[in-house]
């Protein structure tokens, strides 16, 4: 190892200095505290959900939540759509900017920032009168309040913005250093929204020209296979929009704040370029579906596979960074360097903790994407088991441990409340556990999702209540924690202190850095690699929407709820 | 690339590539398959949906047919919120090929215990084919959420 260490040390950024513009710093600091605003709602609608698994009934005594359904709608909006496009937005809106020295146009991002708001108003409203407890999936048939849709649209469309901007500033850079590579903080940053932009497609046609002229009678019916298969097509990749902000701040800030370095710039570009490379994958969503051949079935399942591909890269990346962090730290033999991380540094251990959570979010993902092992777990609490080791760990415990220098960082204000901070990621990644844990086996023993656990007509079947009882325990402890990661930002926010002074945001430097010139080059003609995931979406997709458009608006509306 | 990046990305493109063989091995050989593409019912002008899934067979007759020794047919219509029919009764070793579509909304069709894991579609043929070679109770489930009641949509099969 030994010999690497000695190959090339260069700084991934930009590193002269860098004054984020007043106007800039405003709108992403509002976006990051409105994010945290839409989740500490939405957490408040999980706990009751987890309650529900454990037999408890608590809906109809809430105020705005009159049935599970609407509180489940709301903790999916809130928690899956708001708070991750808003974080999203702020967080690497700063990266991009830091990472090419330039603000972004501050414009763009103030009417980004005032369109998600306006979004979350159209879409909540409804949701919270009763008018659209159609889930976050919002499958037609079953239809929701117009405003629901259109505040889905302009929640899309201020994430587009926020592209827009990154790309513009990325223009101008370019103009400014020919040549030169794209620094890599700025890179991982504009690829994860290259990424969303081409993905989002699927999605915003389904709800700008099915959907939205539908819920206004514009149209005769809904054609609900096309629905789901354009939902679906941004439905998987949206998961990867939300973890993509967490690999930025794995890649670029973790190796550093532990004291290690970044093994190699290529590999972490390579692995964001298969991110928006493979993007036709939702298929695999539809394994279980009629009216969905078996050609595009068997196409996603390689692709899928694919995709975790550039994980497994990730992993290999951020362990090989935690380890020679661990070890600079006097950390000897093969698992030493683990113990000496910094602890006891809150935004480390969450992270860390969310990168722990993620190894079985991962694993029961490969298994959801299994053609047919998908059979035992579709549509079960299997699958929200998974997805809260992924985005309800590995994206949310990554974001709270960023908020704990971030927020700091943006206010000037130091964290309040650090023993409360310092526990508090261990508890989450405990209540994750127990409620994973809980979900995956009721879903393995048929327990299903997205269903009024508490108020079936008949037996649970046998290892139910075990399982529906650790789901419980489990949200209960992760929902305390919630309340405390919210009470150290509420109190770092409203002290009079102001402090600390952040020299630099702390990102991380490479051993294998970004080469001036060879193959690597390529890397960076970002143009390429949209083209390639243009051609894979085609060839996927393509013959299926040839035989399904013009859709068959078939199926009248339906308000069960 | 470093000697070390080398190993560990063949390693991990052999795990997937392994994973993946599993999988085709499992739909050719032990015959686990999803359903597919089965056709769909498209109303004619004027018509509504409902009608034109009640006469268009097989599902102008929900039910069980014995198709021939040892071999069933069964035809499940899901709407809010039950199943057509709610319970089916088979005999030990029933060889059953499912046919399944919605009236309304998606619906799910799922029997915990076996790997019969179905969406109903409207209008949309949901083909799916197994065999019972256990006897006992076992409950039909919808997984996909329908409404309001969503909850209380069950059913049930008893094989003896």
């Amino acid at each position: 190892m030994s010999t690497i260490f000695q190959v090339q040390t260069q700084v991934v950024e930009n590193p002269k200095e860098f004054k984020l513009s007043p106007d800039n710093h405003r709108w992403i600091l509002l976006s990051i505290l409105f994010g945290f605003a839409a989740l500490a709602f939405g957490v408040f609608q999980g706990f009751v959900q987890g309650l529900n698994y454990a037999g408890i009934s608590l809906f109809s005594f809430l105020p705005g939540m009159k049935t599970y359904y609407e509180g489940l709608t709301a903790h999916g909006v809130l928690n899956a759509f708001i708070f991750t496009f808003a974080e999203a937005n702020g967080w690497l809106a700063l990266t991009t900017a830091r990472g090419l020295g330039r603000n972004l146009n501050s414009k763009i991002l103030a009417l980004s920032f005032i369109l998600l708001v306006l979004g979350t108003l159209f879409a909540g409203i409804p949701i919270f009168v009763g008018k659209a407890s159609v889930l976050y999936t919002f499958y037609p048939p079953l239809r929701a309040h117009w405003a629901f849709y259109l505040g889905i649209a302009l929640a899309v469309v201020s994430t587009w913005l926020i592209s827009a901007a990154q790309l513009m500033a990325l223009a101008a850079w370019r103009k400014e250093h020919k040549g030169e590579r794209i620094p890599l903080m700025a890179y991982v940053s504009i690829m994860t929204y290259i990424m969303w932009d081409i993905s989002s497609l699927g999605a915003a046609a389904e709800d700008l020209f099915l959907l939205l002229p539908w819920s206004l009678n514009l149209l005769p019916g809904s054609d609900p296979l096309l629905s789901r298969v354009l939902f679906w097509y941004t439905g998987h990749q949206i998961v990867y929009y939300w973890l993509l902000p967490a690999y930025v701040s794995w890649y670029i800030f973790i190796p550093r704040m532990v004291g290690g370095k970044l093994f190699s710039d290529s590999l972490a570009r390579i692995a964001f370029i298969l991110f928006v490379v493979l993007v036709p994958v939702g298929f695999h969503h539809q394994y279980t579906d009629p009216g969905v051949g078996n050609y595009y079935k068997i196409a996603v399942l390689i692709l899928t596979f694919g995709i975790a591909f550039p994980s497994l890269l990730t992993a290999f990346s951020i362990m090989y960074a935690l380890e020679i962090g661990g070890r600079a730290n006097g950390g000897k033999g093969i698992l030493g360097w683990f113990w000496k991380l910094p602890w006891a540094n809150p935004t480390v251990s969450a992270q860390v903790l969310a990168m722990i959570a993620f190894l079985p979010g991962g694993i029961t993902g490969i298994m959801n994407a299994s053609y047919n092992m998908n059979l035992l777990t579709h549509n079960t609490t299997f699958v929200p088991g998974h997805f809260h080791l992924t985005l309800g760990s590995a994206v949310t415990l990554s974001y709270f441990g960023i908020a704990y220098w971030l927020i700091p960082y943006l206010t000037g204000k130091p964290l309040a409340l650090k023993g409360v901070a310092k526990w508090q990621p261990w508890i989450y990644f405990l209540g994750v556990m127990i409620f994973a844990r809980g979900e995956i086996s009721g879903g393995i023993l048929g327990m299903p999702r997205r269903t009024a656990m508490a108020i079936i007509n008949y037996e649970p079947l046998p290892g139910w209540k075990l399982a529906g009882a650790l789901t419980g325990i489990g949200g209960t402890i992760m929902f305390i924690s919630c309340v405390l990661f919210f009470l150290v930002i509420f109190v770092t926010l409203v002290q009079k202190k102001q402090t600390v002074t952040y020299p630099d945001m702390p990102f991380t430097e490479t051993y294998l850095g970004a080469a001036p010139s060879g193959w690597q080059l390529i890397l960076d003609r970002l143009s390429y690699w949209v083209l390639l995931s243009f051609v894979l979406i085609a060839l996927v997709y393509g013959p299926f929407l040839l035989t399904h458009i013009p859709p068959k608006l078939t199926a009248p509306p339906f308000q069960g709820f | 690339m470093e000697k070390l990046e080398k190993i560990y990305v063949w390693l991990s493109i052999s795990i997937l590539i392994a994973f993946i063989v599993a999988i085709i091995y499992a739909s050719l050989a032990l015959a686990v398959r999803v359903p597919t593409d089965s056709g769909q019912i498209v109303p004619n002008p004027g018509e509504s949906l409902v009608s034109a899934v009640m006469r268009t067979p097989p599902f102008n007759q929900p039910g069980i047919q014995e198709v021939g020794p040892g071999q069933y047919k069964v035809v499940v219509i899901g709407q809010a919120w039950m199943f057509n029919p709610p319970s089916i009764e088979l005999p030990l070793g029933a060889d059953v090929t499912f046919y399944g579509t919605s009236l309304d909304i998606d619906h799910g069709f799922y029997i915990p215990g076996t790997d019969v894991n179905m969406m109903l579609l409207p209008g949309q043929i949901s083909v799916l084919r197994h065999k019972f070679n256990k006897a006992g109770e076992y409950r039909i489930i919808c997984h996909e959420y329908c409404g309001t009641l969503h909850h209380l949509m069950t059913g049930t099969i008893t094989v003896k």
